[in-house]
């Protein structure tokens, strides 16, 4: 019985020598296709319990991981979480993760090629991948200043401060109202997390949202900036002191009757020829209609992409709403664009960009969040350089816009930022969206005025505020000063 | 006694000094695997570290102690095998308990594991020669065949994860399945002993082979395909497989007629065919594996979810595994039991599977050779007949969990937790010891010997049985 024992025993032997051969099949040749797989929750856990790197604000994490005794190993905890949720984004299991969390995913976990050495020292120390840090530009006293002022306000406050470094383009402040807690939605008890997420998620108010970046809205009057912008560079007027049509109404080109007719509300615009001084400093929307009928549509189009209207600019901080402003408008839809209605649409950073250019000698610098990458041994491994976007306007432009602003808040509606010993240059707004709605309040400034340090826009969608009560200046102004303030001092 | 064997020629060694030096080595790796486990699921070594060793290493040794006086010339590598895996097996299931939190499968595969040990001293001190259980062919056919049914039985049986393969008597429960397979091993080595030269050379040839009389294969042939049937009704896809390839493979060393292969290699896949165009639980199997993820995450039944997650789990593992305790081997089901491969492959690698999979091949190698160097017919075809079963369904439980043939659902053998299981095997490992021991045995008395230990007349050597 010998011979077909040996057979069998050749037999069980191919058995075995299969069975290995098709382990290593599996766990070495198809290793990396199967840990690729979509489905595949184990890599994705690994990930999720690896020791995530800190958002720092200063010298103060915003976001940091913490170790706990749970299957995940480390819990992402957010010692500020309401001021900075619309910044730093949420981080979770479920749903993604949103803001500084998404965009700077690679650093925080450790993959960035930038970690590279990092990664390797932990491998060959036996240490698990510990993520690198992400440390913001964000001016600490900036946001608190700015997130208290505008949750001051009364009720439900839906709005956003930004705030930019003119000469940098740095990112000082970024607040969104209303915002939500991450810590809620980083927790481990993911029964809790999709309640709130659901919360969250019917929320009319859309607190998920960053004001800052991903909300566009009419901007108004704030808007007569650009406008001026582009009545100056293109030669129609060269100084702050020339005149400009006023008057009491404007009959938009083209057009008769109410709808075509565009009136001052009642301020102070003259009747005829007014300084521009007092055509800035009360707002006069019949000299800002007139001035983009004049400078043309392709002329106003040119200026507010030159601000950054129509393009993409922010990185590192997701997804951004891009500002609009209409491709063909008609002569009538360029009159109302000057005064920042029609289809002109901007989010508060774009607002504040185009403070900081005019700050910066006509000069817009790219804005960012993201100061530097470090190790998570607080190594500096990369610095976001500083980077000109564009020259919005020349230095002689930028200087007489900047005695408009000035004058606007010295004599006209912007006056609540003043900040007594500083020449301060600001510009209020006030848009109607339609005629049910309240207004938004919105308020762009910088300061000080001869030597920038720092320029800001103020959006107040909604708040428990009466109708008659909204103007961009007094409920706007004062943030704005705030904000200032903060970062003078 | 050394003296005689001399005049033969070659004379095996005991080697127990061997196996005791080799049980050493199985003892840290059983240790070692739980202390590891220990420090890498909790990062301290577990405080019942010694207490655990100490039992373990008990067990291990009094089983060694025994070898030592009843079996001396027994296999030296075979129990350190087993030990090593066993005590491997002990720590995953620990793992996978501290991940579960609620449960205490390795505090009762413990228990088991003393049971099978237990068993193992009791089969060797009782059965001084393999030979004796000759006697019992029917009657273990019979027990085998009542094991079999005993799951149905209304009352006692129970289904659990769609096959009917359990029993449960108050508080213990039972796959009688386990036991029946060594008790079918006896019967097709008893039978197939005494009636091999009928089946090998009477009846009349039929294509390719020679067909055997009736009233010689008939009475095997009715036995295995009951227990086929058996196994058939209760949907238990993994003991069929393994029935039907170790009564092949008796039927094939007992006549040594190869023609037996092709035609059951052909009934095989006859079978299979038919079986998967039937009966729905088959189809189901074969569709979860020709794609699995077609079955996984939402959206899908997600029956793909145990052989996905086991691909995953391996793939996580990759060379050298990622270490007990940094896996994530709970999010297999049944890891602890079926698919403990899968858990071994993410934590251990494919170091640690390969290691294991050496381990279970030199058990089959050490088998085979026992029966190789066996003096009788029935001591050869009941090792064959134990090494083949531990193959196949290494080869069938392995295979299925990584996806190489359609999953069917048996244990790994020492490793899974069950207690079924890991007493059968061990009283399996007994028998192959005490054939081992007797083929090794230098012959007492040369004159009442013939001078071929290999030769198929040993097949109507007289026995004594007593």
């Amino acid at each position: 019985m010998n011979k077909p024992i040996r057979t069998i025993s050749i037999f069980c032997l191919v058995l075995f020598l299969v069975l290995m051969a098709n382990v290593t099949y599996l766990q070495y040749f198809r290793a990396d296709n199967l840990n690729d797989h979509a489905g595949n929750a184990r890599v994705f856990n690994a990930a999720y319990s690896r020791e995530r790197g800190s958002i720092i604000v200063g010298r103060d994490p915003v976001a940091t991981s913490r170790p706990v005794d749970d299957q995940y190993k480390y819990l992402r905890t957010y010692p500020q979480p309401f001021k900075y949720a619309p910044l730093t984004g949420y981080f979770t299991y479920s749903y993604g993760a949103s803001g500084i969390e998404r965009s700077q995913n690679d650093v925080l976990s450790g993959e960035d090629d930038r970690l590279f050495v990092t990664r390797l020292v932990d491998l060959l120390s036996n240490d698990g991948t510990k993520g690198g840090n992400v440390a913001l530009t964000i001016d600490r006293e900036a946001q608190d200043a700015a997130y208290e002022a505008l949750s001051a306000l009364p009720g439900n406050v839906e709005g956003s401060v930004v705030a930019l470094e003119p000469r940098t383009g740095k990112v000082l402040a970024m607040v969104s109202l209303p915002t939500y807690d991450p810590n809620k939605l980083a927790s481990h008890d993911f029964a809790e997390v999709n309640k709130y997420w659901k919360q969250l998620n019917d929320d009319p108010a859309e607190p998920l949202l960053n004001r800052g970046i991903q909300k566009t809205l009419p901007p108004g009057s704030v808007f007569k900036l650009v406008t001026a912008a582009a009545a100056i560079e293109n030669g129609e007027y060269t100084s702050a002191d020339d005149l400009v049509p006023g008057g009491a109404a404007y009959q938009l080109p083209l057009t008769s009757g109410e709808t075509g007719l565009i009136d001052n509300e009642g301020r102070s615009c003259g009747t005829d020829r007014i300084p521009f001084t007092q055509a800035m400093a009360q707002s006069c929307n019949t000299t800002f209609a007139r001035l983009a009928v004049e400078v043309g549509a392709e002329a106003m189009r040119d200026q507010a992409e030159a601000f950054g209207f129509n393009r993409e600019y922010l990185e590192g901080t997701g997804p951004q709403a891009i500002s609009r402003y209409p491709e063909d408008a008609n002569a009538p839809e360029t009159g109302q664009s000057g005064i920042g209605q029609f289809e002109v649409r901007s989010t508060p950073l774009q607002m504040a960009m185009v403070a900081a250019g005019i700050a910066n000698d006509g000069v817009v610098m790219r804005p960012y969040v993201v100061d530097e990458v470090q190790s998570a041994d607080l190594d500096v491994v990369a610095t976001t350089p500083i980077e000109e976007f564009s020259e919005a306007v020349s230095p002689a432009t930028a200087a007489e816009l900047t005695k408009l602003m000035v004058y606007t808040v010295d004599s006209g509606t912007a006056s609540p930022a003043a900040i007594p010993g500083r020449s301060v240059a600001g510009k209020t707004g006030t848009a109607q969206s339609g005629s049910d709605d309240p207004p938004y309040a919105w308020f762009m400034s910088f300061a000080p005025a001869d030597d920038p340090q720092v320029a800001v826009a103020v959006m107040i969608e909604s708040a428990a505020i009466d109708r008659g009560e909204i103007a961009g200046g007094r409920i706007g102004g004062p943030i704005a000063k705030a904000v200032m303030e903060a970062v003078l001092r | 006694m050394a003296q005689q064997g001399a005049i033969m020629g070659f004379v095996h060694r005991r080697r127990r000094g061997a196996e005791l030096f080799l049980l050493v080595l199985a003892l840290l790796v059983g240790i070692g695997a739980y202390a590891a486990v220990g420090i890498g699921v909790q990062g301290e070594v577990p405080a019942d570290i010694v207490g655990y060793g100490g039992w373990l290493a008990a067990l291990v040794i009094v089983a060694h102690l025994v070898v030592r006086i009843v079996a001396p010339y027994a296999d030296p590598v075979l129990l350190p095998l087993v030990a090593a895996l066993n005590g491997l097996g002990l720590a995953v299931i620990h793992r996978l308990d501290l991940a579960a939190g609620d449960t205490s499968f390795a505090r009762q595969q413990l228990t088991w594991m003393t049971v099978g040990v237990v068993l193992f001293i009791i089969t060797l001190v009782v059965l001084r020669d393999h030979r004796v259980l000759q006697r019992f062919t029917y009657t273990s056919g019979l027990a085998a065949i009542v094991l079999l049914i005993l799951p149905m039985v209304p009352g006692i049986g129970r289904e659990i994860n769609g096959a009917r393969i359990w029993i449960s008597v108050g508080p213990f429960s039972l796959q009688p399945g386990e036991i029946a397979k060594v008790l079918l091993v006896v019967t097709f080595a008893g039978y197939l002993v005494l009636h091999r030269d009928a089946l090998a050379l009477a009846g009349r040839r039929f294509l390719f082979i020679d067909l055997p009389r009736g009233r010689d294969l008939g009475p095997i042939l009715v036995m295995w395909a009951v227990s086929l049937g058996v196994l058939v009704l209760q949907k238990d896809l993994g003991s069929s497989l393994l029935f039907f390839g170790l009564f092949l493979v008796m039927l094939y060393v007992a006549t040594e007629r190869p023609g037996w292969l092709v035609v059951g290699g052909l009934l095989f896949f006859a079978g299979a065919f038919v079986a998967a165009t039937i009966f729905s639980h088959v189809q189901t199997r074969v569709d979860l594996w020709v794609d699995p993820f077609a079955y996984y995450g939402e959206g899908t039944s997600d029956k793909g979810r145990q052989i996905v997650e086991s691909m995953f789990g391996m793939a996580w593992g990759g060379l050298i595994g990622r270490g007990f305790g940094e896996g994530s081997p709970w999010r297999i089901s049944y890891a602890e039991s079926d698919f403990i491969m899968a858990a071994i492959g993410e934590e251990l690698g494919l170091t640690g599977v390969l290691a294991v999979l050496l381990m279970f091949g030199l058990i089959v190698e050490r088998a085979l050779r026992a029966a190789l160097i066996s003096r009788d017919g029935f001591g050869k075809l009941l090792a064959t007949g134990l090494a083949a079963v531990f193959a196949l369904q290494i080869f069938v439980v392995i295979g299925g969990v990584t996806r190489l043939i359609p999953l069917t659902g048996l244990t790994t053998p020492f490793l899974s937790y069950g207690g079924s299981s890991l007493v059968a095997n061990w009283a399996i490992i007994a028998l192959l010891l005490r054939i081992s021991d007797q083929a090794r045995r230098p012959v007492p008395d040369l004159s009442a010997e013939s001078d071929d230990g290999a030769s198929d007349a040993e097949a109507t050597q007289v026995v004594k049985l007593s």
